[in-house]
């Protein structure tokens, strides 16, 4: 029973960390703080519109990928503890 | 070449595809008609969800929306990826473990109630008919432009096509169309939009494209900010939207993404649970291609358009202004009667009017290419129309055979009846689609962006609780669901179309738009389901059990 909780355990604490993540990008830096993020510009983009439009999406398909990963090796260590 | 031979062939040779594509993996039992036998690899399912998930507003409508949105176009941008985040963590992996075949399957049997189930259905129904019937119209809309037949005419052909590959190859036959569906519209949008930037920038990538400096080496953003400013619109990296709204519409999409049943019932196709983590992953690559494409055309067609034709005199307009004048996409009317077109955003003074869809559909001309380009994008057009009709006709097809008929009316009925059922109710769907293709009522185009709002007001909740929550009831979710539903619908039929005293946009509840509206309802779904849950009978042991199982890897 110890093992199946510390596979949701691990998992619960992967998502917090990636959702965190992915509300920052996109609700943070793309919409609350897009006008300060303007400010700043990152070659012909300003940063919040450039985080809007492509930063945010980018970062979406990472944390995706980042999950796929972290979860493989999840499952791996649960499958050698049996 | 004339380009009308160009396009009959390019539509021809796709069309062609897709029925060989259907009759080769036609479904023989229901496992296959609903999730196609779970054997879709994680690769091909990612396509698939992409062609379902990209319709005919993606491809043709959203570039146009951006450029004439400019910032506030972000809302689609991120609010229509950012809900693949939340299937891939929150939804996809679970409901895969579960493992039957449709979201009311989850709902129903999660919450031990044909209540429950109904009231998943009805949402179900709901969500997908919002949707398709504007599908079908686009299909419509597409044919009669490329093919110069009128709407019904363009309407009845598409439903011709969905409706034999649909019927007979369920969801195997749609899964492998919707591969090649997705192959041949991110080809031909990304095509001319590779060739404009290469045109407008020098650079072979549009999203690197623009962000730099055109001819005259000032930053293309700068240089549409400018234009903006001078002619009085809004500044395009700036937008007029408040930051509540713009918060809230986005939300409402992602959230509604993830909780719409033709996207969800996508990850119940693949063989295992890490597998439907994957499609997630490849889905949203795909989709990320076309979105962070789509506002780079905006930024270059929307400098072209304002250099092109401001200021300028009517009579010495490029050849394609006036070929789309013709089809009423754009309209001139001299008001000042200086022969010059005053684009401004003083209503009074303006001259110019631009419907959205010219700046995907124009791109080609206006980029000079060859006609066998346009060709494709028609195939592309279409590709995109079909590939979410097909997904959603099945949608309802498994909602009434499946969870009306097999699980709530006769249980006792057998397999070869059960796939007779569905071939029917597909064929009852397409008809119903077509008829509201061919007559939209005029809530169809309001609609449509609406569905993602019921989708998360109602589904969204009630699975995620389900698999996070073992204490959530049936009381707490059934009436979640009835309240989060009914709540939207309240609200977008009374700021849409005038129903219980209507109102315009100062009577609405925080500055919340009804397109954002859906964000608010999920909250509200949320308070009611775990306050009621509070009150009422936890659930069994069995059905803990089952959430604990679901929670758990595969073979474990």
């Amino acid at each position: 029973m110890n093992r199946v909780n510390n596979y949701w355990k691990t998992n619960l604490k992967y998502l917090v960390i990636l959702l965190i993540i992915w509300f920052t990008v996109s609700f943070g830096f793309g919409i609350l703080l897009a006008d300060s993020l303007n400010k700043i510009q990152m070659g012909g983009f300003k940063l919040g519109f450039w985080f809007a439009q492509q930063g945010a999406i980018y970062v979406f398909v990472i944390l995706i990928f980042v999950y796929i990963y972290l979860m493989n090796r999840l499952d791996q260590k649960f499958k050698n503890q049996k | 070449m004339e380009l009308q031979y160009w396009i009959w062939i390019a539509v021809g040779l796709s069309f062609t595809l897709y029925i060989t594509i259907a009759i080769i993996t036609r479904a023989s039992s229901t496992g296959e008609f609903y999730i196609a036998g779970k054997g879709v690899p994680p690769i091909a399912n990612g396509m698939a969800t992409a062609a379902d998930w990209m319709s005919a507003a993606s491809f043709i409508s959203m570039a146009g929306i951006i450029s004439f949105n400019g910032y506030d176009g972000s809302v689609y941008l991120m609010g229509w990826t950012g809900g693949y985040v939340l299937l891939a963590l929150l939804l996809a992996p679970y409901l895969r473990k579960f493992g039957k075949f449709t979201v009311p399957d989850f709902i129903g049997d999660r919450y031990y109630s044909n209540v429950a189930r109904g009231v998943a259905v009805f949402c179900a129904l709901i969500v997908s008919f919002t949707y398709i019937a504007g599908q079908m119209r686009g299909v419509g809309v597409v044919f009669s432009r490329y093919l110069e037949v009128d709407i019904t005419t363009g309407v009845l052909i598409g439903m011709l096509i969905v409706l034999f590959y649909a019927v007979l190859g369920g969801m195997k036959g749609i899964t492998y169309t919707q591969v090649a569906q997705y192959c041949v519209l991110i080809f031909a949008f990304m095509l001319p939009a590779i060739f404009i930037s290469l045109m407008v920038t020098g650079n072979v990538i549009p999203q690197i494209g623009f962000g730099s400096a055109g001819s005259d080496g000032v930053y293309l953003l700068d240089k549409l900010d400018g234009l903006h400013r001078e002619l009085g619109f809004h500044e395009y990296t700036s937008g007029k939207k408040s930051t509540l709204d713009v918060f809230f519409i986005t939300a409402a999409l992602m959230v509604g993404t993830a909780g719409l049943p033709h996207v969800i019932v996508r990850f119940f196709t693949v063989k295992k649970v890490s597998d439907a983590r994957k499609s997630a992953g490849w889905a949203l690559l795909f989709i990320a291609i076309l979105y962070t494409t789509a506002p780079a055309v905006a930024v270059f067609s929307r400098t072209n358009l304002i250099e092109t034709v401001s200021n300028k005199a009517h009579a010495s307009l490029p050849q394609w202004f006036e070929k789309w004048e013709a089809t009423g996409l754009i309209s001139y009317e001299d008001k000042n009667q200086d022969g010059l077109v005053q684009y401004v955003a003083d209503p009074q003074i303006n001259e110019l009017k631009v419907d959205a869809d010219i700046m995907v559909l124009a791109n080609p001309e206006i980029a000079d290419l060859p006609n066998w380009i346009i060709a494709i994008m028609a195939a592309g057009a279409l590709a995109a129309a079909l590939s979410t009709a097909a997904g959603l006709l099945l949608v309802i097809s498994s909602s009434v055979s499946h969870d009306l008929i097999k699980k709530m009316i006769k249980p006792d009925v057998s397999e070869k009846e059960e796939l007779i059922a569905a071939r029917l109710s597909a064929v009852g769907a397409v008809m119903l689609a077509a008829y509201f293709g061919i007559n939209p009522p005029g809530f169809v185009a309001a609609t449509v962006a609406l569905a993602f709002g019921l989708a998360a007001a109602s589904f969204f909740p009630a699975i995620v609780m389900g698999i996070f929550s073992k204490k959530m009831n049936k009381e707490g979710a059934v009436a979640g669901m009835v309240v989060g539903i009914l709540l939207m619908l309240f609200y977008m039929t009374k700021f849409k179309f005038g129903w219980f005293g209507g109102g315009s946009e100062k009577d609405w509840w925080f500055g919340i738009s009804p397109e954002g509206f859906g964000s608010f309802a999920m909250l509200v779904n949320f308070v009611v389901s775990i306050t009621i849950s509070k009150f009422t009978p936890a659930p069994d042991s069995d059905i803990q059990k089952l959430v604990e199982n679901i929670r758990k890897p595969d073979d474990d």
